[in-house]
């Protein structure tokens, strides 16, 4: 940016906003060290002489009169093997290394490398010398883990002939991986670690469709509420009705080859359950630890503010890296209002005029910017990659119509809604199949169609049919009592309740914690099966009582387990349904003697 | 640093006081302030700007005269002295005794806003802590080195609540236990309800008390948690003790920061709480946990009063964002006579899935609570049902549901204010009343089970 070795002066202090004078030669979002404990900021706006800046660090004890120096560079990442498994704090300091250095409290004024540049990798070149190059050619490749093979690129805005590229062997990570003479003549090096600036999107080739599904174990989603590879989804819920939950069980099951989750503003404990959990867990894809494709982002509740601002852009340019290397990355941001709110909390603090709520203006610009930058692409080096964001909302006391989540949801197309009576009846997870609803899924049913079962579309549509006819009954029943009702609702509403308690809802703590479409499609497909047999009977006046009184009827809830240990569970359910049903059939017929011409 | 002394002062406005010309002076630094007589009061530096520096006074800034006023700057920030003595005392907001036994030398002095945890030092906490009470063990565990507040609202018994688990808790073994006891802004009353009660039941030689009373300067409201939490990791950290906070009441915490936050002319968010109430809420719950490597732990049990019952309300909000779940008190059941009057079904602990089941309490811990959940969220929406129709036009299972919520709050939930549960109690107790049900209901506990337990 320009040169390093000015020094301002700090004039004005109050929490994390710094005003500092004599900053007529930095840049806008440079990055500073602010202070004899060189704390790292970054600069805001800079009037005249004076710039205002952020501080990612306690500003306990800074005084005016305090030198302020520039690094020449906006927040930037380091990019390159060893990002994977690892866990960094939103300024990207890998927080293992502190608890090295520092102990258990995180001390301010701490600069670490964000990766080991002395780590030794294993690096098999793939391009040679006089290979023509671009934006994103891959030059060589590490098995970062068993399941990542990392592909050093050339930055987006290299071009030219390669001179020199690393023979095969091991290498640090600070050594040199290539050279090459650009379109000026001038030879450049290409380092196996680079870097790129936080706020800026990674380029790429195309934006392509979203007609992929991104599978998350989870049938609530995966069957009603489907979300694309490359989309965008949020999860607002108030507090205690399972939106950490959700987003562990989708860093979980999703699948993806690299998962960042980002917490943002969020409890100490739950990313050490991650921290504790990742490691043991196995990938349902690949059998391999989950940690192996995992990068873990923390700004908990109580660390500063305005990292935690920054620490969703460290997340989702960590993420277009490995998009550009042409794999499937999925990003969960818990909590985005968290993020908003230390938007807030700043803008506050620069005496910025606030819109809605003492919200800045600009948040709903911010959220934009941050959820376009999902996609799925084809990148520079024209291989294809995704980047799917999942945001959770906090709305203050579970109201929805408050700014972050009524902005958000003009981003996202995926909506899951978290419902509070759900949560409190423990009905997990809390999705509401009311007020949720995925704008993907009608791109991707003739994937499910293709891939799963022809029929996928069919038993959807039907599901949400009976769900939504169970809403209007509810209300009835809640007016006049169930016993007034003609049979065929009480049979809706009967196997409403079976869809909701036996397939809709799934124990994240047992083998059924993720689900394969198949199984999803199994067990609603015998429960409908069901449905309409039954639906038959009742129609000729068979009294729903004696429809639903078979053992066999009571075990469709418990479908989701017994299908886990015997693959041929739901077939064989469907037949003693169905004999079940004959039986009340042939039995009704006779008694009646009836129409029927049996 | 200098400790020069300032004498003028520009401004008093509120509690706060702006000094001019001053040098060197950091952000967050302690103040002597001494006014005409000679008396001294503290402050803290809120903001430092080139020629004025803002501090903020402990104590209010009541007949201080802007010309004779002298300040002081200490170069450090506000500070509490810790050592082993302090088990068995009493101290006002500031960390000064109040129950004059004299001053306590010799200790450390320790900065009581604390810094941040590395999520990685902590270690994910699993040792559910035996309160006794059924509706909390079976339904809402708490767990070592949890933050768990109690929702609670005016006139509900908070109170009696938070000591009985405060001296039934049990801890195993031959581990330490302490209470460290932070009253905010409380009346006089509870305050001497707390030291009767805890002093009775327990040891009272395990107990560190921080008291601001509600006609004490609201200022000293925001140092009092970080008091006690400061000492509570003294406590946990180096000498290896079980601790369990009580912080009472956070709404008077909030309310303080409220009015601190008007004072400073500061940017009002919702109900004109300051922007910064969820991070500065953190600071305080956050200091719950255990931490790799060392021997003891801190639990939080903050009481929380919501005003108007409300639990949307910024301060119960904000609060149940940060805490790992709650435990929220029902007017309704206060008013039915059941104590204690807990509403289960608002109620959460989120530390709980990792912590029961084989192993830690028992095999069936997980379902049956599953189950009375489910059950007794049917029961209460056939409840109101029942006052709609009338209960004559419910069906036969519906009936059985509504007889199963009145079961379940008299006989599982309620129990004596001394009375103390083993979890098998509690589980039985909870088979007792869920065999009343029919078998259709009982979904969320596995056939085996209820072979089990729920014979004849």
């Amino acid at each position: 940016m320009n040169d390093k070795n000015k020094t301002g002066i700090v004039s004005f202090v109050s929490g994390p906003v710094v005003k500092a004078e004599n900053m007529g030669g930095f840049a806008v979002r440079e990055v500073v060290y602010v202070g004899r404990q060189k704390l790292t900021g970054e600069i805001i706006n800079i009037e005249n002489d004076e710039a205002t800046i952020q501080i990612y660090e306690d500003s306990s004890g800074l005084t005016t009169g305090e030198q302020v120096m520039g690094s020449g560079e906006a927040v930037s990442v380091e990019i390159g093997p060893g990002l994977l498994g690892s866990f960094f704090d939103g300024i990207g300091r890998p927080l293992d290394k502190l608890l090295q250095l520092h102990g258990k409290y995180i001390m301010p004024g701490t600069t670490v490398s964000m990766l080991d540049k002395e780590k030794l990798w294993d690096v098999t070149p793939v391009a040679k010398e006089g290979d023509t190059i671009s934006g994103g050619s891959v030059l060589a490749t590490v098995q970062e883990t068993p399941l990542l093979l990392h592909k050093i690129m050339a930055p987006p805005d290299a071009e030219g002939k390669l001179t020199w590229v690393a023979p095969a062997g091991n290498h640090a990570g600070k050594e040199t991986i290539a050279r090459y003479i650009n379109t000026a003549g001038k030879e450049i090096e290409i380092p196996m670690i680079q870097r790129w600036p936080v706020r800026t999107a990674r380029p790429y080739a195309k934006r392509l469709l979203p007609d992929k599904p991104f599978i998350t174990g989870q049938r609530v989603i995966d069957c009603l509420f489907p979300m694309a590879k490359g989309g965008t989804a949020c999860v607002p819920g108030g507090f205690g009705t399972g939106k950490t939950v959700t987003q562990h069980q989708l860093a979980k099951w999703g699948d993806a080859q690299v998962v960042i989750y980002i917490g943002c503003g969020e409890r100490g404990n739950e990313m050490t359950d991650v921290l504790e959990q990742f490691p043991v867990l196995e990938d349902p894809h690949s059998g391999r630890p989950l940690m192996e494709r995992t990068i873990l982002i923390a700004n908990t509740s109580n660390m500063p503010v305005a990292a935690r601002e920054a620490s969703i852009y460290t997340g989702i340019t960590l993420g277009e890296y490995f998009r550009d290397m042409g794999y499937d990355v999925a990003i969960m941001a818990d909590s985005t209002s968290r993020w908003a709110e230390a938007l807030r909390e700043l803008s506050g603090r620069l005496e910025e005029i606030p819109a809605e709520e003492g919200f800045p203006a600009y948040l709903p610009s911010r959220l934009a910017e941050f959820y376009e930058r999902a996609g799925r692409v084809l990148t520079l080096n024209g291989s294809t990659g995704s980047i799917t964001v999942i945001g959770a909302v906090s709305p203050p006391g579970g109201d929805f119509t408050e700014p972050v989540t009524r902005h958000t949801k003009r981003f996202i197309r995926c909506f899951w809604e978290l419902d509070r009576n759900l949560a409190n009846a423990r009905h997990y997870p809390a999705i509401s199949w009311t007020d949720s609803y995925s704008e993907y899924a009608d791109e991707l049913s003739s994937w499910f169609c293709e891939n799963i079962d022809p029929r996928w579309t069919e038993i959807r549509t039907q599901a949400r049919a009976i769900l939504a006819a169970d809403v209007k009954i509810q209300q009835i029943i809640n007016l006049v009592g169930e016993d007034v009702l003609p049979d065929d609702q009480r049979l809706t509403s009967f196997v409403a309740h079976l869809i909701k308690n036996g397939f809709l809802q799934q124990n994240s703590f047992t083998s059924d914690s993720c689900c394969s479409p198949e199984k999803t499609f199994r067990i609603l497909d015998t429960v409908l099966h069901f449905y309409n047999e039954a639906m038959k009977l009742v129609k000729i006046g068979v009294p729903v009582s004696v429809v639903k009184d078979n053992e066999a009827v009571s075990e469709l809830v418990r479908l989701r387990e017994t299908t886990d240990s015997n693959p041929s569970a739901c077939d064989e359910l469907k037949e003693r349904l169905t004999a079940h049903l004959r039986r009340i059939e042939t039995e009704y017929t006779k008694e009646t003697g009836a129409d029927s011409d049996a | 640093m200098l400790k020069t002394e300032y004498i003028g002062v520009k401004n008093i406005e509120g509690p706060f006081i702006l000094v001019e010309n001053v040098s060197g002076a950091g952000c967050g630094e302690l103040v002597e302030i001494i006014d005409s007589d000679g008396k001294t009061r503290h402050g803290q530096v809120k903001t430092v700007g080139k020629n004025a520096i803002l501090v903020q006074v402990f104590n209010g800034t009541g007949r201080l005269v802007p010309k004779t006023t002298s300040v002081r700057f200490l170069g450090r920030p506000l500070e509490v002295t810790l050592s082993e003595n302090m088990l068995g005392r009493t101290f006002n907001g500031l960390g000064e005794p109040r129950d004059g036994l004299g001053t306590i030398y010799g200790g450390k002095k320790v900065d009581i806003n604390g810094l941040p945890l590395n999520p990685t030092a902590r270690q994910y906490p699993k040792n559910c802590i035996h309160t006794g009470i059924s509706a909390i063990d079976t339904l809402t565990s708490l767990i070592r080195g949890q933050k768990l507040p109690i929702f609670s609202g005016n006139g509900l018994p908070h109170n009696q609540l938070a000591v009985q688990i405060a001296t039934q808790s049990e801890i195993s073994g031959d581990e330490q236990f302490a209470v460290v006891f932070a009253g905010i802004g409380i009346k006089h009353d509870d305050a001497a309800f707390f030291t009767r009660e805890l002093a009775a039941k327990g040891d009272s030689s395990n107990i560190v008390t921080f008291l601001n009373l509600a006609d004490e300067p609201v200022i000293e409201r925001i140092a009092t948690p970080r008091m006690a939490l400061t000492t509570a990791e003294y406590l946990a950290y180096e000498l290896g003790m079980h601790v369990l906070v009580i912080m009472t009441d956070i709404t008077n915490y909030c309310e303080a920061l409220r009015e601190l936050g008007s004072a400073a002319g500061e940017v009002p968010s919702r109900k004109g709480y300051p922007a910064y109430l969820y991070s500065d809420l953190a600071s305080l719950y956050e200091r719950a946990g255990i931490v790799r490597g060392s021997a003891g732990s801190i639990t939080q049990l903050p009481i929380l009063s919501m005003p108007n019952d409300d639990i949307t309300h910024p301060i119960p909000d904000l609060t149940g964002y940060i805490t790992e779940g709650q435990i929220t008190l029902s007017r309704e059941l206060d008013s039915k006579n059941i104590y204690p009057p807990i509403g289960v079904l608002t109620s959460l602990s989120r530390l709980m899935k990792d912590s029961i089941g084989e192993g830690y309490t028992r095999k069936d811990h997980p379902s049956v609570s599953s189950q009375l959940f489910a059950s007794y969220s049917r029961a209460r929406e056939i409840r109101s049902l029942a006052e709609v129709v009338g209960e004559d036009e419910l069906s036969a299972d519906d009936r059985k549901l509504l007889q199963f919520g009145e079961l379940f709050e008299n006989k599982f939930l309620a129990q004596g204010k001394r009375e103390t549960r083993s979890i098998d109690e509690s589980l039985d107790t909870a088979w007792e009343i869920l065999k009343t049900l029919p078998k259709t209901e009982l979904t969320r506990v596995s056939a085996q089970e209820i072979e089990e337990h729920a014979k004849g």
